[in-house]
């Protein structure tokens, strides 16, 4: 086979990835995030991930793909030609991933960023200016997201240096937990702190689209329909399934009794913990590696959150910051070469790559941490970032939107 | 004379009230979905680790205008299907009415209930 030949069955199966990527912000994130906050704020919460997707998807056609994407300049970021996609036909092949067309490469990465950023509304649900978080989105993507996506997967500096994730363990959740972080800080607590789910049922949904959904963004991240693909897609099932089971096990010894929001929440983390992993791991590896991250993100919740005071409205750092982070190092543990060449753990006798995976951590941390301050200090000085008291009080859907979710 | 029974019970004993009362040719009722608390302060509901205290509940409230010689009927009615023994299975209140009127015919007292 021709490895710069358009192959059907790698565009086919792109096609399909990238269609189910989708389908985890809209309505994945949006169900998911919408069931867990009070009534009176379930459309505002549902419509922060909706227009996250539509402003990511205007603003990636036009110039930010390019930016990621586009041949590297010294490292650090793309060229930016061909902007609003002129210039590109629908023969044109991906240059990073020449059996499929550019054209679906680029819908694939466009995706990902929509649901980074639609990851972090979780944190500030509740008490976020809507029109400042129609700037913050754009914003975010350009500012935070473009350089980091490129230097991971644009074949930037992080990528050259030998840092692997395979589907977005610190180019999506690291970065987004730890804007959530910084952002849900700035802003403060909301008046009513209580994590009273209005409608678990919607959650419940909204995780499982996730968890279907994911198999494109981890399976997909192959950029092939192949060997590889497959065994991503098998690492992510099996990682999943134990970080479910695993935090329903600690609730079961701390509280005597298994919940659902425990067992949805373990099956997320399970799955940002296996994203960057899931390419290089075997499956003992990906059983391990689900097991134990919702120990760390259980930790996080109930102990750092509680310790430090901020109110991190529905733990976007502690499922997807600590549970990114974990995969992150767990990668450099596992990554075994006979799963994938390009990729040789500390278990495998390559020490090196903890150093590279630290550096890559590191950099998204204060890359993402720093911009996300910047943004949020720049957009509560002009437009303001934060609602007024009263209308937080009489709930986002009535006093930002004249909506109301429910007329029963 | 008039009387006005309020009961709070169980929402889930609503039916098997609604068609006892039916039984014994009381037929009005007016339903309403309430929130409430009594001596037991609700339940505890545990989400990601942390427990908060539900302290109030849904109850059902039911609204019955009876003549007075009616009245013991009606609360033993809803006394035996209403109850189960266990706490949370409600209250009832009974006070006077000075009046009734029904609003199609302008009819008054006993006649309008």
């Amino acid at each position: 086979m021709d490895p710069t030949a358009l192959n059907s069955g790698d565009t086919a199966w792109m096609l399909i990835s990238t269609a189910l990527v989708m389908l985890m912000t809209v309505p994945g994130v949006a169900l998911y995030y919408g069931g867990l906050v009070k009534k009176e704020n379930v459309l505002n919460t549902l419509f922060m991930s909706l227009i996250a997707f539509a402003i990511t998807s205007v603003i990636w056609v036009i110039y930010a793909y390019q930016l990621a994407f586009g041949t590297d300049v010294g490292g650090l970021i793309g060229n930016g030609a061909n902007l609003f996609f002129n210039g590109i036909t629908s023969a044109t092949l991906a240059p990073l991933a020449p059996t499929i067309p550019i054209t679906i490469y680029a819908a694939f990465e466009l995706v990902f960023a929509a649901i980074t950023v639609a990851l972090i509304s979780g944190a500030v649900v509740g008490r976020m200016k809507f029109k400042a978080w129609l700037l913050f989105v754009p914003l975010w993507i350009t500012i935070v997201y473009v350089p980091i996506s490129h230097w991971v997967w644009g074949g930037g500096w992080l990528a050259k240096l030998g840092a692997l994730d395979f589907a977005g363990g610190t180019v999506v959740h690291l970065d987004c937990g730890i804007a959530a972080l910084v952002l849900c800080i700035y802003l403060g607590s909301r008046k009513d702190v209580r994590l009273l789910p209005h409608n678990l049922g919607y959650s419940v949904i909204g995780a499982a689209l996730l968890w279907f959904g994911w198999f494109g963004f981890n399976a997909g991240s192959a950029l092939a329909a192949n060997g590889l693909a497959s065994s991503a897609f098998l690492a992510t099932n099996t990682a999943t399934a134990a970080g479910m089971i695993s935090w329903m096990i600690i609730d079961i010894i701390k509280t005597g009794k298994p919940t659902v929001l425990g067992a949805i929440t373990g099956a997320v983390c399970g799955l940002v913990a296996i994203t960057p992993a899931c390419g290089y791991v075997t499956v003992t590896g990906a059983l391990i590696i689900g097991f134990a991250t919702s120990f760390f993100s259980y930790y996080a919740m109930t102990w750092l959150k509680p310790r430090f005071g901020y109110d991190d409205s529905l733990d976007v750092f502690a499922v997807h910051g600590i549970s990114g982070l974990w995969g992150a190092l767990a990668t450099g543990l596992f990554a075994a070469p006979f799963i994938n060449s390009l990729g040789v753990g500390l278990f495998y006798g390559n020490p090196m790559q903890m150093v590279w995976q630290l550096i890559d951590i590191g950099t998204v941390v204060v890359w993402s941490g720093g911009w996300t301050l910047v943004l949020a200090y720049v957009l509560d000085k002009t437009i303001g970032l934060r609602v007024e008291p009263e209308e937080e009080r009489e709930g986002l859907d009535i006093s930002l939107h004249e909506e109301s979710g429910y007329r029963i | 004379m008039l009387k006005e029974i309020t009961a709070i019970i169980r929402p889930d004993k609503l039916e098997e009230v609604k068609n006892a009362l039916a039984e014994i040719q009381c037929k009005g009722v007016t339903v309403t979905e309430v929130k409430g608390r009594g001596r037991q302060l609700g339940v505890t509901e545990s989400y990601r680790g942390r427990d908060y205290k539900v302290d109030l509940l849904p109850k059902t409230r039911l609204e019955i205008i009876v003549n007075d010689k009616d009245t013991d009927d009606v609360i033993d009615i809803i006394l035996k299907t209403a109850q189960t023994g266990d706490i949370g299975d409600g209250k009832i209140f009974i006070s006077p009415v000075d009046d009734v009127v029904r609003i199609r015919t302008g009819e008054r007292g006993e006649k309008a209930v």
